[in-house]
């Protein structure tokens, strides 16, 4: 199922009359929204934290190009091989290069965001590569040939009953809803694929620029055996996913899991320092670092927005947000989605393609008060809209209408004659002003006969 | 010492056309609290509905009209987070003339939205009056998040004695309008203003206090359509009203 950002609008029209998934939806964020603020509520260092977070990032995006430098050398260093990728399609080839000097044939996949975004499953598979996704969520989104509708709970969109029937449908074994034995199922169909598997992929959480590790944190212990089991474990990693340091990164640890899912820590916290350094048969013999580009070094050439980069993918801002809460994460047309996926796609995606994402909130800035980075999305959405607009592909309808505007706001006077006349209209009318889709299920305000400025006179007059 | 506080009304452009009791009401606040009102002749749209949309360049020569307009002002107050919002923060994003950008600075620090001028800067948080109902407050997105007002208007309600006043569930949920958002994508927006509804209606209040005549046009409405009770005011004419002025 290819979805398109372009398509936002069809999506959340459809997303809104599905009943199940909005019920899904908001079950799933209300609950994640109050472990997380169980968790703020007795951490007295929070803000101080976020303060840390958004610094260390800061720090480290403002002097990418050192950083990553000095995190390959470091990798390397650590005796990890370290790949760069402009963009998707770079990083595919590259990935299927490790694979084919490998003689690969089947690859176990823990969850990443990355590889959605340069679409590597399908490509593999194509190529005759099985790949299988191993985090339980992310498989059932797999076998629907869904993409995630979340950043960290990419199933979140679908209920225990629905993934009986989709264990039911897709696997022949018995409905069940019971969570422990759908999970059984799911362990039993994946420890098998570990065991075998030539190759394991993951994504990246931090990459920490002065010991040149990668961390992955989890909770199903699925990346450890992807990372680990297997002889060959590549990593894929945007080049803004760096931290600067390994005394930071506990900030960033508590920052995640506590936004994510309300979890003081993930259950499991990954640290991939390079292969096995000695013949004891344990962890990889080769570990590659695919630094994937496209399109981020465009985004930080703008001051503003490269605060976007500083997203480290927690999806605190998806739930909280009352749009998402509405419509899921499918809506956006995207794999990053929600108020953060909005300031994403233009940028990634271009403002054509992107040219609905920046509008798809209310900029209400409940993401940047939930955001563990305090990036200020709906500021970020404003400069993206201007964007759209700077590049023609706002409706010509709606830019004649503003320039008419604008002209009136210069001149009070024609202002006033203007705003006069939608009145006078809307009493010919009998109140039913006409405002398409606005007024489906909303009564509309009453245009007053005589306005303030007019009334004000009047009680001033009236008064002396 | 009795200072004598002058101050500018700003009225945008919802509260001109559609809501002009609550800017009157605002008004005779202001006055019973000893203010001295000047209304600015001239005065058009602060410009955030075609901000909001991209439009920056279309604003630019409004915001400049704004500016000149009102920076020699001791104080500007408006009835509306958002559009002071427009003004004293995001007037910064706008390439204006290099000879207004002081005066930008000094306006961005002298515009207030209502409940802030009465609490922060007259400091006056109990005025009093009477209103035996029960209420509730709709958090606007803008004047809580952008502004940071929130508890200015909470104590201004809890100042009248005897006023039933009740937290509605979440009170700062976006209500769904977000100005051009609300006819971009209006069944999201009558979504999430429903779900508004929903929550004021479960309080209980029989008056749904916010402080954005744009907020309150949105709930109202729908309120309205739908036959349910509860009835929207906006704190300005809830203030007049608990008062007799």
């Amino acid at each position: 199922m290819e979805l398109r950002a372009s398509e936002t609008k069809q999506y959340i029209k459809k997303a809104l009359k599905d009943d199940a998934v909005r019920d899904a939806v908001d079950k799933a964020t209300q609950t994640a929204l109050a472990k997380r603020a169980e968790k703020v509520a007795i951490n007295p260092f929070w803000e101080e934290l976020r303060k840390l977070g958004h610094a260390a990032k800061r720090g480290v995006v403002e002097r990418l190009d050192e950083n990553l430098a000095r995190f390959e050398t470091e990798c390397r260093n650590n005796g990890m091989t370290v790949h760069w990728a402009r963009d998707a399609a770079e990083a595919r080839s590259i990935v299927l290069g490790i694979a084919r000097d490998n003689n690969v044939r089947t690859v176990v996949k823990s969850k990443s965001l990355t590889t959605e975004e340069i679409h590597l499953n399908k490509f593999l598979i194509n190529e005759g590569i099985e790949t299988l996704e191993t985090d339980l969520g992310e498989y059932i989104v797999q076998l629907l040939d869904q993409i995630p509708s979340h950043l960290t709970a990419p199933a979140l969109h679908l209920t225990r009953k629905d993934v009986g029937r989709i264990f039911h449908e897709k696997l022949g074994v018995e409905y069940t809803e019971v969570p422990t034995e759908l999970l059984a199922i799911a362990r039993a169909k994946l420890r098998e694929k570990f065991l075998a598997a030539d190759m394991g992929i993951s994504g990246v959480n931090f990459g920490v620029v002065d010991s040149g590790c990668c961390v992955i944190l989890e909770n199903e212990c699925n990346a450890r055996l992807s990372v680990g089991v297997p002889k060959i474990h590549v990593a894929v990693m945007g080049i803004e996913k760096l931290v600067p340091s390994f005394d930071l990164l506990p900030v960033f640890l508590k920052l995640l899991p506590v936004s994510a899912t309300g979890q003081k820590q993930t259950v499991y916290v990954n640290i991939v320092g390079g292969p096995q350094r000695s013949r004891s048969g344990e962890g990889p013999e080769q570990v590659h670092v695919v630094l994937l580009d496209n399109g981020r070094s465009k985004i930080l050439a703008d001051p503003q927005l490269r605060e976007t980069l500083f997203c480290i993918r927690c999806g605190a801002c998806l739930n909280t947000c009352p749009i998402y809460q509405q419509v899921g994460g499918h809506a956006y047309g995207w794999v990053y989605m929600g108020p953060i996926g909005a300031t994403l796609i233009p940028q990634y995606l271009g403002t054509h393609e992107g040219r609905y994402a920046p509008f798809t909130s209310s900029l209400c800035g409940a993401c940047r008060q939930i955001c563990p980075m305090s990036i200020d999305i709906p500021h970020h959405l404003l400069k993206l809209r201007n964007r759209v607009v700077e590049a023609g592909e706002s409706m010509a309808v709606e830019r004649a209408g503003i320039a008419v505007w604008a002209f009136l706001a210069k001149h009070p006077l024609l202002y006033r004659l203007a705003t006069w006349f939608p009145g006078r209209f809307q009493k010919l009318l009998k109140g039913s002003f006409p405002a398409p889709g606005y007024s489906a299920e909303r009564a509309l305000g009453r245009f007053d006969d005589k306005g303030f400025r007019k009334r004000f006179l009047e009680l001033e007059k009236n008064s002396r | 010492m009795t200072v004598i506080m002058r101050v500018a009304l700003f009225v945008p452009c919802l509260s001109e056309h559609l809501y002009p009791k609550a800017a009157l009401d605002m008004v005779k606040v202001l006055r019973h609290v000893g203010a001295e009102i000047e209304y600015v002749e001239g005065q058009t749209c602060c410009g955030q509905p075609a901000f909001n949309s991209g439009y920056r360049k279309d604003i630019i020569p409004v915001a400049e009209r704004f500016i000149e307009l009102f920076s020699d002002k001791d104080a500007i107050v408006a009835p509306s987070g958002s559009c002071v919002a427009m003004v004293r923060k995001f007037y910064f994003d706008l390439d204006i003339r290099p000879a207004l950008v002081e005066a930008r600075k000094r306006l961005a620090g002298r515009i207030y939205e209502f409940t802030e001028y009465l609490v922060d800067v007259m400091g006056r948080d109990a005025l009093g009056g009477s209103f035996p109902h029960t209420v509730t407050y709709h958090d606007s997105c803008h004047l809580n998040r952008e502004l940071g007002i929130n508890v200015q208007p909470r104590t201004l309600i809890r100042g009248i004695p005897d006023i039933d006043f009740v937290e509605m569930g979440m009170p700062d949920l976006c209500c769904g309008f977000g100005g051009t958002f609300s006819y971009k994508f209006p069944e999201l927006s009558i979504a999430m203003v429903a779900r508004k509804c929903r929550l004021i209606e479960a309080s209980g209040a029989e008056y749904c206090i916010g402080a954005d005549s744009s907020c309150l046009m949105n709930i109202e409405g729908y309120l309205r359509k739908h036959g349910m009770k509860a009835k929207t005011l906006h704190i300005a004419e809830l203030l007049a009203e608990s008062l007799g002025l």
